[in-house]
């Protein structure tokens, strides 16, 4: 398969000339057996399989009762005519249009803070870091629906005396945060950019990475702290920024047990919180629509995927790899 | 903006309160106010974790009554209830996430270590190609495979058993943790295999006895954030258990919105406390461990 055509002779079964090359060779083959083993059968079964086996189903109707039969291009042709699969398309994109690019500022903006010689960083930066480690989990779901509830915090916040004033200059009312279809959305970009620590912890490992003899060459020069950043930390912080935004955003297209949790399963108010992955799960698990939840995977592995080979090509004009 | 030289200015006390004095206020003003503001912002960013708690010590009837922290008539009530409000007591839910967490630790630590072995120290035929389908198989979003997964597990007779979510851990399909362990592995020197190779080991020797107990570092934090994503994970727990005898923690806290609605919030903030426990205690445990880890690896 990835032999090489003009590959050097390869070392004759029954040759003895170089007695230790081919009997290394023969043994860690064996122990590679041994030692690979599991990871091959888990790659086979669990994983390259699957990939496989999803793109033959996304061709066929199949609801498990009976065996798939063969459709063609139906369940794609399905998808273009489908209202709620392109509403989830359209609500995942903008999450992660708006949530991504927001919780990297922030997370940005708080390494730079953090980075200046703080006293107690190790503590600010455990804080911060906290809802990044509990941000997927149910508990934090619950919470979040009942923070921005019709009698959540939040609205007992725009209550208070004085915050309720300067809200109401700005036009906040209390409501049903997580009820109202032009609200609900937006909560759970706020859960998602309130677990910026990660890509935080992430910047300020990067920003320890630049070389101090930088700084102190600009200061010599008088440079203000507006030109140190855009000169010197930004440019040389870029391959970092990029890692988090790859990462970030496929973590963010794949959004579930939020969506999920928030909207009680349904996808929320007219379909507001209906996540891509929301509406996957409905249909090949609630419904048992196997085939269109397979061309539905596909889908999303192909805008992943052209979503982070957009970001790689970009990446060119924008991420400095210091080599010069 | 400082033009005269200070020793020609003839009035002590203007060049003291004028110059000297702001300069040393105006770093500690400067500083004091990072501080109130990183304190500020990191309690609004708390508070939410902080009202939960609270909620969960307050009986359900003042909860939305009191926006403050502490409870003015604090009670475990809440913990009672919640406890038992679901067909089985929360801790029979408690033992089987804790049964699937521990499988699916000893699995990856088993399996990924032993795959990392491989990719970092032997020779073998197509080592390069598979190392790069294992790195190809890290990104991909489980959702493309979830369903062929579920129709094989179904056809085992796996769906409501915990095995599709402990045995694919022995198989190693979580490949990061095969990247961070070759990575680490690769940084430990050879010079100790062949020494143990010189004193009689197979391979088998030299990954029990030399390369595990070095790779300490790297097998705790696999272990950890196993156990943190697992304890926390969803989506597979609600495909392969359907079973509410067999749901986990997550599982129970759903059953738990479902089934009791908007009347027993007081309980519901208690049963989230419980379930975010271990998290908390690992966290306050090993904080710092956590984030050096997290900056190294950039898993979250």
């Amino acid at each position: 398969m990835g032999r090489p055509a003009a590959a050097p002779p390869v070392p004759q079964p029954a040759a003895s000339p170089p007695p230790t090359q081919p009997k290394t060779w023969r043994r860690d083959g064996r122990a590679a057996l041994l030692f690979l083993g599991p990871w091959f059968v888990g790659l086979v079964a669990i994983t390259a399989g699957p990939i496989f086996a999803s793109l033959v189903l996304s061709f066929t109707d199949y609801s498990l009762l009976s065996s798939p039969s063969w459709i063609g291009l139906e369940n794609y042709e399905r998808m273009l005519n489908d209202p709620r699969l392109h509403s989830a398309m359209w609500v995942t994109l903008r999450y992660v249009v708006v949530s991504v690019p927001l919780q990297l500022a922030l997370a940005l903006a708080l390494a730079l803070v953090l980075d200046r010689g703080v006293r107690l960083l190790p503590l600010y930066r455990s804080i911060y870091y906290l809802p990044s480690l509990l941000g997927a989990s149910v508990a934090i779901a619950i919470l979040w629906r009942l923070v921005f509830g019709t009698e959540g915090l939040v609205n007992q916040v725009l209550t208070l005396p004085v915050i309720s004033n300067v809200a109401g200059m700005l036009g906040i009312e209390p409501t049903g945060w997580v009820s109202h279809p032009d609200y609900a959305l937006n909560t759970l970009i706020v859960l998602n950019v309130w677990t910026f620590g990660s890509p935080m912890v992430i910047f300020l490992a990067g920003l320890r990475q630049i070389p101090v003899m930088y700084y102190e060459a600009a200061a010599v020069d008088g440079a203000s702290w507006l030109t140190r950043f855009g000169r010197i930390t930004l440019p040389l912080l870029t391959p970092i920024i990029f890692f988090n935004l790859v990462l970030q955003m496929i973590g963010a297209f794949q959004t579930f047990t939020q969506a999920f949790i928030v909207s009680g399963g349904s996808g929320g108010p007219a379909d507001s919180t209906l996540f891509y992955t929301l509406y996957l799960y409905q249909r090949g698990f609630g419904n048992f629509d196997m085939g269109y939840a397979s061309a539905m995977a596909w889908v999303l592995l192909v805008i992943i995927g052209g979503f982070t080979a957009v970001n790689f090509l970009a990446a060119k004009y924008w991420v400095f790899y210091g080599d010069d | 903006m400082v033009t005269t030289k200070p020793t020609t200015v003839p009035d002590p006390a203007r060049s003291q309160r004028m110059q000297r004095p702001p300069q040393i206020n105006r770093g500690r003003v400067k500083g004091l106010l990072i501080h109130v503001g990183l304190i500020t912002f990191g309690l609004v960013m708390l508070y939410p974790l902080l009202w939960m708690i609270s909620s969960a010590f307050t009986p359900t009837e003042l909860i939305f009554r009191e926006p403050g922290l502490w409870p003015s008539q604090p009670t475990l009530e809440n913990f009672r209830d919640g406890w038992t409000a679901l067909r089985h007591p929360f801790h029979r839910y408690i033992f089987n996430s804790m049964v699937i967490v521990f499988g699916a630790v000893i699995g990856n630590l088993l399996a990924c270590s032993m795959a990392a072995y491989a990719f970092a120290r032997l020779n073998f035929r197509g080592r390069k190609w598979y190392f790069a389908i294992m790195l190809g198989t890290i990104m991909l979003p489980i959702h493309v495979v979830i369903v062929p997964q579920y129709i094989l597990f179904a056809q085992l007779d796996w769906i409501n058993t915990f095995y599709p979510l402990i045995v694919p851990k022995f198989l190693a399909t979580d490949a990061f943790f095969i990247f961070l362990m070759v990575q680490f592995i690769r940084g430990l020197p050879k010079e100790l295999d062949e020494a143990a190779r010189i004193d009689g080991c197979n391979h088998w020797g030299i990954y029990w006895r030399v390369i595990l107990p070095l790779s300490m570092p790297a097998l705790a934090t696999t272990a950890i954030f196993t156990f943190i994503w697992t304890w926390n994970d969803f989506f597979s727990q609600l495909i392969f258990l359907a079973d509410p005898d067999l749901a986990t923690v997550p599982l129970a806290l759903r059953l738990f919105v479902d089934s009791t609605g908007s009347t027993s919030w007081g309980p519901l903030f208690a049963m989230s406390v419980v379930a975010l426990g271990p998290i908390f205690g690992f966290f306050l445990a090993g904080q710092r461990y956590l984030v050096r880890g997290i900056a190294t690896t950039g898993i979250k």
